[in-house]
């Protein structure tokens, strides 16, 4: 990893805001891809994850967060007995990806307020900051 | 010098701004895993700020850091509560403006006598 500046709280908050961005485009490629099928169970489409891991910067002691990757959730896809379907296999079974539409929904929710609070704490911070400046 | 101008106001609000940082570092990190929540415990904070600058020995730069016990512990290991941080992060900025203002009267104080006013 490339030496970065010491972080600010303006920087902090900005990659703690960009951290839950790729979260919630991770939710929303799930989303996307919920009821896709596919012919063999390993062409499924499978929900992926963002990974959040804490950096502590020692010099202005304040933690960020990163997204340390994307994982692939493990969970089998559903088969589903289709013979019509035209991607069908010999047997007659469709892979479908299993994505719960519900917990990505909550997960997108989740994501957009943390988002907005990140917001909120940035203002109220460079409010104060400005005051402080203007002071003479 | 600081401490003759600003009293204990220079430190309080050196002070506030840090406890900014920290609370918004758990907002931050409301949704990583195993993130322990910290705050400043301000009053033993001031103290020890204060004692160093007395001319104390050197005490220690973490003194006041509480970590944060939770009202629910979470599955994830992670202790950050949004309400609670929201609300100490408004009562910290509402702090560090009632500071902020002693800080520009002192200044304003000062100016007025240099003047000569």
């Amino acid at each position: 990893m490339p030496e970065r500046a010491p972080s600010t709280l303006f920087s902090m908050t900005t990659r703690a805001m960009s951290a839950q961005m790729v979260r919630m485009n991770a939710a929303t490629s799930n989303l996307a891809n919920a009821g896709s099928v596919s012919t063999t169970d390993e062409g499924a489409y499978r929900p992926i994850r963002a990974v959040f891991a804490t950096e502590l910067d020692r010099a202005s002691g304040l933690t960020g967060v990163t997204t340390s990757g994307l994982v692939r959730a493990e969970t089998a896809p559903t088969r589903r007995h289709d013979p019509s379907h035209p991607l069908a296999d010999k047997d007659g079974y469709v892979f479908e990806a299993p994505v719960d539409e519900t917990a990505e929904m909550v997960e997108i929710m989740d994501a957009s307020r943390q988002y907005q609070n990140l917001v909120q704490a940035l203002q109220t911070a460079k409010q104060l900051m400005l005051e402080t400046l203007r002071s003479q | 010098m600081n401490e003759r101008l600003f009293g204990i106001h220079g430190a309080a609000l050196t002070l506030r701004s840090q406890r900014m940082g920290v609370i918004a570092s758990n907002i931050a990190n409301a949704a990583t895993p195993g993130y322990k929540a910290r705050d400043i415990d301000f009053n033993a904070a001031l103290d020890a700020r204060l004692a160093a600058g007395r001319g104390a020995t050197r005490t220690n730069p973490d003194a006041g850091m509480v970590w944060r016990s939770p009202t629910m512990p979470s599955m994830d290991g992670n202790t950050v509560e949004l309400n609670r941080e929201q609300v100490a992060f408004a009562e910290n900025a509402v702090a560090y403006s009632a500071t902020l203002s002693f800080v520009q009267g002192k200044v304003s104080t000062i100016t007025r006598a240099l003047k000569g006013e």
